[in-house]
């Protein structure tokens, strides 16, 4: 380790004020601070000893609880690989077709992102912060494995600096990052993000009968066509696949981390038990989620509405969605009340958007971007009761 | 009625370091210091005495020019030896060559059954004079007391939650009448109520549990239980336009000796400790003393930070600084000053942490934690939240505090309490920032803010 200290002590002239590469500053520190916690003391007055965490920690503790998400769908990637194309296949062939899908995007997506932040940093002289660590993970697992890989460059590029630089950086974006990125080829490339894009195929070709349909095209074509959207699953080409516990592990198609809900609660898990991630926004997408598919049994009109309500919590990337964007500290709501308001609605929006808006089957994606533009009025209004009831209590 | 609150929120931070219920003998430093900036609120400071002046314990030091009358006094006698001035001249330091043996400045004493016939015009003049005044800590804004003011009440915690605290109980003992008087003496300035806060999680000191003529109450919980502060906020919280004052035990205690016996006492029982102590114990010396002597022959081997006051809200005053004016407490730490390869992701159960993040295991460990001055990470925007709330059990959003200060947001900074804390209120936030931003630091300029507007 002294060796690596003394290579960066013999570079640091250069970067130091008056140095060739002062410039660049700011990129030497931020790869120190990498390999060393830095030697900084408190100050003279105020707390002189600090908690151990930092935002390195907190963030990188998300990239631990995603990377079950990324296992299983690099494995799911591959699984959907061979029972598309009618091959047999071992686990290790599945994960060796998942990677080749997914790995390439997931290096596009960080080499991309952290280049993009570089430039700003040095542009705007600030530290190169941690936000990005789990951004770079988060834009792969939203993504289809078809997705070409120059879109995921620009997508990065697009959600790094109109998402977040643009705003001051980490802490400061309005919008989650990663979503930013996913609604930006939702709307700007629509055909390669939706319809038959969620198996991989590489050089092979379907087998006769397949069909790329998810359970929310299923919906939204029932409606469409009148029929019942349930034995029209039941009778999709490769039996079984629609079943509920075949949804919650998530052996079907989809964006590569999105499908499991079972993997989705264990980095919930994670996320919760280490205090990362909140509880109160995760459990509300849930029962928002699963309130608005009741609701809409109730009100019951086609097949779609009449969907038993607990599908919607395993379908499409509800659970993803809950655990790993909707918690993000900085685009959610921040006070606990707020908190709670805010899940809610994303899950009550999530299945509005399903259900009755026929253009867009997935919902959750733009039930959270919503959201997040409307935290910041939740929390103002929940900040308000606050300043209400300091002022109540003055004039009794 | 008193009351009983069980607080919730909060986070003990087990230390090592610990003092010991004892007292140790130690030679008392040649050198004691009154320093006008421990003092809020006191911005002009005009010198009685100058440089090559003798003084006796209680002989008038300082002023501050809208209150001619609160004095600052020598807490020893003999010679003033140096006036130390920073930048635009400001006073920092007066330091005082002590004398072998204190002398003390007489002032009028009485009798207790005089105490309860005394009015609050001779009463307050005498504090004023005698020293104790500065005591007396006005909310909002944490500065010292104006003593035209007429307070809703008066506060005091009768125990202290930070970490590695001086336990009042011990620091009064044979100070129980002197502690009493203070009381009746106190009660005189308000036409509400005096509230001794009690530790509803331990055992009483008798000097407390026998306390006459006020409000008795109890609270319970982790620190920041022990603040003041907090303690206001669940009994009779400060609105806009309220005063209210505080102060702590030992200068109630001082308080009545000042009546009783008519001197100015300014003796004290310092607890040293941190984990840098060999020996963590209690020190009977004076306010103003110099570390390095309180120390000397009982600090480990290397390079230690020496802390007026505890870790969370003291003040780095160096080996050859001197004990603040309100700090019971000398802290005495390793300095941090290293890069640990790794050091923000490997996993250790030895770094003290109120979070439970990936490798941060400290909950699991139950021993006393070795803390050194290392921040464990940079300064970042805000980026988490809900955790400053988990510490401070008041309701009140710090974060939006915090950012009502950063905005210059004055409007804000009143309806979301500014008047309710002071620094140390929101210590263990910034403790546990993790975007480790200089809370304290932030939450008094916002006060300078309201309070000059």
């Amino acid at each position: 380790m002294k060796l690596l200290q003394n290579l960066f002590d013999g570079i640091k002239p250069h970067f130091e004020k008056g140095g060739k590469l002062e410039k660049f500053h700011t990129l030497y520190e931020g790869h120190r601070t990498i390999a060393f916690a830095p030697d900084i003391t408190t100050g003279q007055k105020g707390t002189q000893i600090k908690d151990a965490v930092d935002l390195k920690r907190l963030m990188f503790t998300v990239v631990i609880a995603m990377i079950p998400c990324l296992l299983f769908g690099i494995w799911n990637v591959g699984h959907q690989h061979f029972i598309s194309t009618g091959v047999e296949a071992e686990l290790i062939d599945k994960l060796w077709i998942g990677a080749i899908a997914v790995i390439p995007i997931l290096i596009v997506s960080y080499a991309v992102g952290l280049i993009t932040e570089f430039i700003f940093c040095v542009i705007r002289n600030h530290p190169v912060s941690e936000g990005f660590l789990v951004t770079g993970m988060l834009i792969p697992l939203v993504l289809p494995p078809t997705i070409p890989l120059w879109q995921v460059a620009l997508a990065t590029i697009f959600a790094v600096v109109i998402g977040k630089e643009a705003f001051g950086g980490t802490g400061m974006n309005i919008l989650n990052v990663a979503l930013t990125a996913r609604a930006f080829l939702y709307f700007a490339y629509p055909s390669q993000i939706s319809g038959e894009v969620w198996t991989y195929f590489g050089s092979a070709a379907p087998v006769d009968g397949y069909s790329g349909a998810t359970v929310l095209s299923y919906g939204a074509s029932a409606v469409a066509n009148g029929t019942d959207m349930l034995s029209d699953m039941a009778g999709h080409w490769y039996a079984g696949m629609f079943d509920f516990w075949n949804m919650f592990i998530g052996i079907i198609p989809g964006s590569i981390g999105e499908t499991s809900t079972l993997v989705c609660l264990i980095g919930a898990f994670i996320l919760v038990a280490t205090g990362v991630g909140s509880w109160k926004i995760i459990f509300s997408v849930f029962a928002g989620a699963f309130a608005m598919g009741t609701l809409f049994n109730v009100i019951g009109g086609n097949s779609f509405l009449e969907m038993p309500a607990h599908y919607h919590l395993v379908s499409g990337g509800l659970a993803f969605g809950a655990v790993f964007m909707a918690t993000d500290p900085v685009s959610a709501a921040q006070t606990e009340t707020g908190k709670w308001i805010y899940g809610f609605l994303i899950g009550i929006l999530t299945v509005l958007i399903r259900v009755v808006n026929p253009a867009y089957p997935e919902g959750i994606m733009l039930a959270i971007l919503f959201m997040n533009v409307f935290a910041p009025l939740i929390d103002y209004y929940v900040v308000e009761a606050n300043k209400k009831r300091r002022l109540k209590r003055a004039t009794i | 009625m008193s009351k009983n609150v069980k607080l919730k929120k909060g986070f003990n931070l087990n230390l090592a370091g610990k003092p010991e219920s004892k007292i140790t003998e130690i030679s008392q430093p040649e050198t004691f210091a009154l320093k006008p900036t421990d003092f809020l609120g006191i911005e002009m400071p005009k010198l009685v005495a100058k440089e090559g002046d003798t003084v006796k314990a209680g002989s008038p030091v300082f002023y501050d020019k809208p209150f001619e009358n609160v004095m600052f006094c020598s807490p020893v006698s003999g010679e003033i030896v140096e006036i130390k001035r920073g930048e635009k001249r400001k006073i920092l330091e007066i330091k005082i060559l002590a004398d072998k043996e204190v002398e003390f400045e007489s002032f009028k004493s009485y009798s207790v059954s005089d105490l309860s016939s005394l009015s609050k015009e001779d009463a307050a003049a005498q504090m004023m004079a005698g020293g104790v005044w500065p005591g007396i800590i006005q909310r909002p804004y944490g500065i010292v007391a104006d003593p035209s003011d007429s307070p809703k009440a008066i506060f005091i915690s009768a125990f202290d939650s930070s970490p590695l605290a001086p336990d009042y109980g011990f620091m009064l003992q044979g100070k129980e009448q002197f502690f009493q008087a203070g009381l009746d003496v106190l009660k005189k300035f308000t036409t509400g109520l005096v509230h001794l806060n009690i530790d509803g999680g331990a055992e009483v000191p008798q000097v407390f549990a026998q306390a006459e003529g006020v409000e008795i109450n109890k609270f319970t919980g982790a620190h920041p239980a022990g603040n003041v502060g907090v303690q206001i906020h669940h009994l009779d919280p400060i609105n806009k336009g309220d005063i209210a004052w505080t102060t702590t035990p030992y200068f109630v205690a001082q308080i009545g000796q000042l009546f009783l016996e008519g001197k100015y006492d300014a003796s004290k029982l310092v607890a040293l400790t941190g984990s840098s102590v060999k020996n963590p114990s209690y020190l009977k010396t004076f306010v103003g003393a110099q570390l390095s002597k309180l120390t000397e022959n009982n600090i480990e081997e290397g390079k230690h930070r020496f802390v007026s006051g505890n870790v969370l809200s003291g003040e780095a005053v160096g080996k050859e600084g001197y004990l603040g004016f309100y700090h019971n407490q000398v802290t005495v730490i390793p300095e941090g000053d290293y890069e640990e390869f790794l050091g923000w992701i490997l996993p250790s159960a030895k770094k003290l942490s109120f979070h439970k993040a990936f490798g941060l295991l400290s909950f699991l460990n139950g021993k006393e934690f070795e803390v050194d001055t290392n921040t464990h990470g940079e300064q970042r925007a805000f980026v988490v939240s809900g955790e400053f709330e988990k510490v401070l059990p008041m309701d009140l959003l710090p974060t939006y505090l915090f950012k009502a200060i950063l905005a210059n947001d004055y409007n804000d900074m009143e309806a979301l309490g500014i008047f309710e804390v002071i620094e140390e209120d929101v210590a263990l936030c910034e403790f546990i920032d993790p975007s480790k931003n200089d809370l304290q630091k932030i939450l008094r300029h916002g006060i300078d803010l309201v309070q000059h507007s």
